[in-house]
């Protein structure tokens, strides 16, 4: 065991500062665990999400020497020894205290996407769908909604844009339906329109910060783009739809 | 002192609490039903305790083996329950479970696919044939996300990161329950005509659990205050493969999954030792030889099942007495080797979380190393006594399903049951929540009294100038059900940790939090105090009691099954001087049909005799 510091952002909407604090630390540990020893020891009331401890439910999403990172995810041995890690919450989203900030927003997007609209079962009662037609879809159903891919998505980040854009957790959510092959939905409009897909400037940093490695960009959001540009950028389609008028 | 009038509230019909797989799918069924539903949740949607469950839920499809059907399953889970579970619950289980893991596919649910492209299913312990739909190993992901997706559209209101504090009553049926908000520290008082339990349990009683920080048994003990009974608190899980290093993550969950998939459990010597602790019961239906369990892994239909996938209780038991026989693993645990049975690719795609987990928490390659992996509390047996039909506790109007309720697993539960168990019995409660409500003749008033009371023992926490530290307290109760009410159990040592968890009350009635309550840490672990003393003593008392081995509970000095105790559930009740009584309660004589079929012989089964 030796001592480690950490400097942790302490305050709320109303403003605060970074506060150092020293524990013990352990073969193994994590930040998240560093924080628990923080609360026990120095700071009862120190603000953290954080359930599972073991990287499947994403509560503990926060910015780790300046990387979005899950708390529980993130060895303390993967920094130098006498380092002091700097712990702050994510910033895209409005701050309630220390490192948990207000993530309905996001919750309020997931209410947009039309759910499922599966096509009528086989005469025996089954849905029938191959291995490798599902693999794709079932990618991005490992998304663990952290929302550290909308923290770091420089379109809510730093332009401050969830007015005009649903952002990456949501593009792929609504990729996994539009890839799904019961879906009957046609989703295209609106991931134009509604979800605002081009905004994304396909930057990559999602999928970089991705805890659960889903490909977020190229196997997700590139191929919305992709159909969103076939239906409504192709040329002789478009010459067709002003001679039609539709 | 607060005015009732001036607290934020809601009226709702049905106020589901916990928001996991059960709590969703009893919120679903009560929207269906046009009821004006609300769920709480003490974390954000989405993050409850079911998306731990990796391995799959466990329904006859017969998808992969078409010799499964309802009675094989039925009679699995009897006799992974030691036949002390429900026999109601059990058939209703067995039975409805395909119905309801077909509908999660409507609902968005996407389950690996056989070669037939249906949903495919895979081994488990104590599971006579392949019969775990799954996603992966995050099948608890899939299912919670699905309920999730498919629940935001269906009309009910969700509360979250709000904390029961207590249960409101009019007279003696529901009325209601007042909630904390973990954001900024004010109460919220919910009017219902029911309440549904849908809480889960309270593994973070001890100190290596699986559980969450969720899990302090706040619905056994809100509804153990509000009156309801509480039985088979004595069988808690120890689900044998945590991990056991580094120490940081002691205790979180290493899938029965890796054993499915051909996982062997070795000791220090090399040695595949689960050979040597096959029980009676199961000896003719497993494999003796490695010879044979390598032909059943290749798919060989006469050939018997691996021991590596007995019951939970048994395998945990085993690796505990190879550990205490100086055969352990460096750290205490045993070896558990993926990497000889299953070429690198195949282990990545089957087991992608558990390769991920290893890689990252503890540097270990399970496509390269054996994992190292021991005994961790993860799951309740036991929990509020409901009725096998309409999950409804003794007090009217509180409904239980899920890990909070008991019954349905017995001694002992089988690996897959549980997720199956959430649905099932989720959309049972919301029919029992339902036809309650018909039964009303006027909704039930809030008693102002109660909920002042509540309020008041809530922020003197905040109040008061000193007091003991929570985390501290937390950690002393970790310690009194870690040495006295652990995997192995006497009788002497259930009686000090009983003595010891009362003596720590005066200390949680006093324990101090920060004054600040927004988002206090440990304002919210101080209101866990009572609910963590109060199951832990539940156990403790129901385990002193229960003078056997069976399942969950194990005495060193009661070893083995003993008949007499085969008629016998253990219910545990609150006094009204306030103190608890655990007492034995005759079990009713089994319905002629399911005790046909639960001792059936697997021959008879699968040539439709029985």
């Amino acid at each position: 065991m030796s001592k480690r510091t950490f400097r942790v952002w302490r305050g709320d909407k109303s403003g605060g500062e970074f506060k150092e604090y020293s524990v013990e630390v352990g073969p193994g540990m994590v930040v998240l665990d560093a924080i628990h020893r923080i609360q026990a020891e120095h700071a009862s009331d120190l603000a953290v999400r954080w359930n599972c401890k073991a990287g499947k439910c994403g509560s503990c999403s926060m910015e780790i020497d300046g990387m979005p990172k899950l708390g529980c995810m993130t060895r303390l041995g993967d920094y130098p020894e006498n380092h002091t890690i700097t712990i702050q919450p994510m910033k895209t989203f409005p701050l309630i205290k220390d490192l948990v900030t207000d993530v309905s927003w996001n919750y309020e997007q997931n209410k947009r996407i039309k759910p499922l609209q599966p096509r009528p079962r086989d005469a025996d009662g089954e849905h029938r769908m191959q291995q490798d037609d599902v693999e794709r879809t079932q990618e991005f159903r490992k998304c663990i909604e952290c929302y550290l891919c909308q923290n770091t998505c420089h379109v809510l980040r730093d332009h401050d844009r969830k007015d005009a854009f649903i952002g990456p957790r949501f593009m792929i959510r609504v990729g996994q339906l539009a890839m799904h092959p019961l879906d009957t939905e046609d989703r295209i409009p609106a991931i134009r329109d509604e979800y605002g897909s081009g905004y994304c400037n396909i930057t990559r940093c999602c999928t970089e910060v991705c805890p659960e490695h889903i490909n977020i960009t190229d196997n997700g959001i590139i191929p919305l783009k992709e159909r969103v540009v076939d239906r409504y950028y192709d040329p002789v389609k478009m010459l067709l739809r002003k001679i039609s008028g539709k | 002192m607060v005015d009732i009038n001036e607290l934020q509230t809601f009226e709702h019909d049905v106020l589901v609490i916990g928001a996991g797989g059960a709590g969703l799918r009893a919120a679903i069924q009560c929207a269906a039903l046009g009821l004006d539903t609300g769920v709480v949740s003490k974390s954000l949607l989405g993050k409850a305790h079911t998306v731990m469950a990796e391995g799959g839920m466990a329904a006859a499809l017969r998808n992969v083996d078409k010799r499964d059907n309802w009675k094989v399953h039925f009679r699995d889970t009897m006799r992974g329950g030691k036949f002390l579970n429900n026999w109601r619950m059990a058939q209703l289980h067995a039975q409805q479970a395909p119905d309801r893991v077909r509908e999660l596919e409507d609902w968005g649910a996407v389950f690996d696919r056989t070669p037939d492209g249906l949903i495919n299913q895979r081994n488990f312990g104590g599971h006579r044939y392949p019969r775990l739909a799954h996603t992966g190993d995050r099948t608890g992901l899939e299912l919670i996300r699905t309920l999730q997706d498919h629940g935001v559209h269906q009309g009910f209101a969700t509360h979250m990161e709000c904390k029961i504090v207590g249960l409101l009553k009019d007279g003696d049926r529901i009325a209601g329950a007042l909630g904390l908000w973990r954001e900024h520290g004010r109460f919220v008082l919910f009017k219902a005509k029911a309440v549904i339990m849908g809480t889960g349990g309270g593994g973070r009683c001890w100190r290596v659990t699986s559980n969450s920080w969720e899990y302090s048994g706040d619905g056994a003990t809100l509804a153990y205050d509000a009156g309801a009974e509480l039985m088979d608190m004595e069988f808690t899980q120890f689900h044998p493969t945590g991990m056991v290093w580094p120490p940081s993550v002691s205790g979180v969950l290493v899938t029965e999954g890796v054993r499915g998939e051909g996982g062997i459990l070795l000791n220090n010597k090399g040695e595949r030792f689960m050979f040597n602790y096959i029980p009676e019961r199961f000896a003719p239906e497993t494999a003796d030889t490695k010879e044979e369990a390598a032909r059943w892994l290749e798919g060989d239909k006469n050939a018997r099942r691996p021991p590596e996938l007995l019951t939970r209780d048994v395998v945990a038991r085993a690796i505990r007495s190879e550990v205490q026989a100086g055969r352990g693993s460096p750290h205490g645990g045993a070896f558990l080797d993926i990497a000889n049975q299953r070429p690198a690719e195949y282990i990545k795609k089957k087991l992608p979380s558990m390769y991920h987990q290893f890689k990252e928490l503890a540097e270990v390659d399970i496509t390269k190393d054996p994992m190292e992996v021991g005994p961790t509390l993860h799951y309740f047996m036991g929990g509020i006594r409901v009725d096998a039909d309409s999950q409804m506790s003794k007090v009217p109007g509180l409904f239980a399903c899920g890990e909070a309720s008991a019954g349905m697993h017995g001694a002992n539960r089988l690996g897959g049951n549980s997720l199956s168990d959430l649905i099932v019995f989720g959309k049972l409660s919301g029919d029992g929540a339902a036809d309650y409500i018909k039964t009303l003749e006027a909704p039930p008033q809030v008693n102002e009294d109660e909920v002042k009371a509540l309020v008041k023992h809530c922020t003197d926490i905040l109040n008061r100038e000193e007091g003991p530290n929570p985390f501290v307290v937390h950690e002393e109760i970790q310690e009194i059900m870690g040495e006295g009410a652990g995997i192995v159990r006497q009788g002497d040592e259930l009686s000090t940790a009983i003595e010891k968890l009362h003596q720590l009350r005066p200390r949680i009635d006093s324990v101090k939090a920060h004054s600040a309550s927004q988002f206090n840490a440990g304002w919210h672990e101080a209101l866990d105090l009572h609910s963590l003393v109060t199951t832990g003593e539940a156990v403790a008392r129901s385990a002193l009691l229960r003078e056997e081995s069976r399942g969950g509970h194990t005495r060193l000095d009661f070893e083995g099954e003993r008949e007499e105790w085969s008629k016998y559930n253990i219910v545990v009740s609150k006094q009204p001087d306030g103190t608890m009584l655990a007492r034995k309660e005759e079990r009713p004589d089994p319905p002629e049909e399911l005790a046909k079929i639960a001792h059936a012989k697997i021959e008879d089964l699968e040539a439709g005799n029985v």
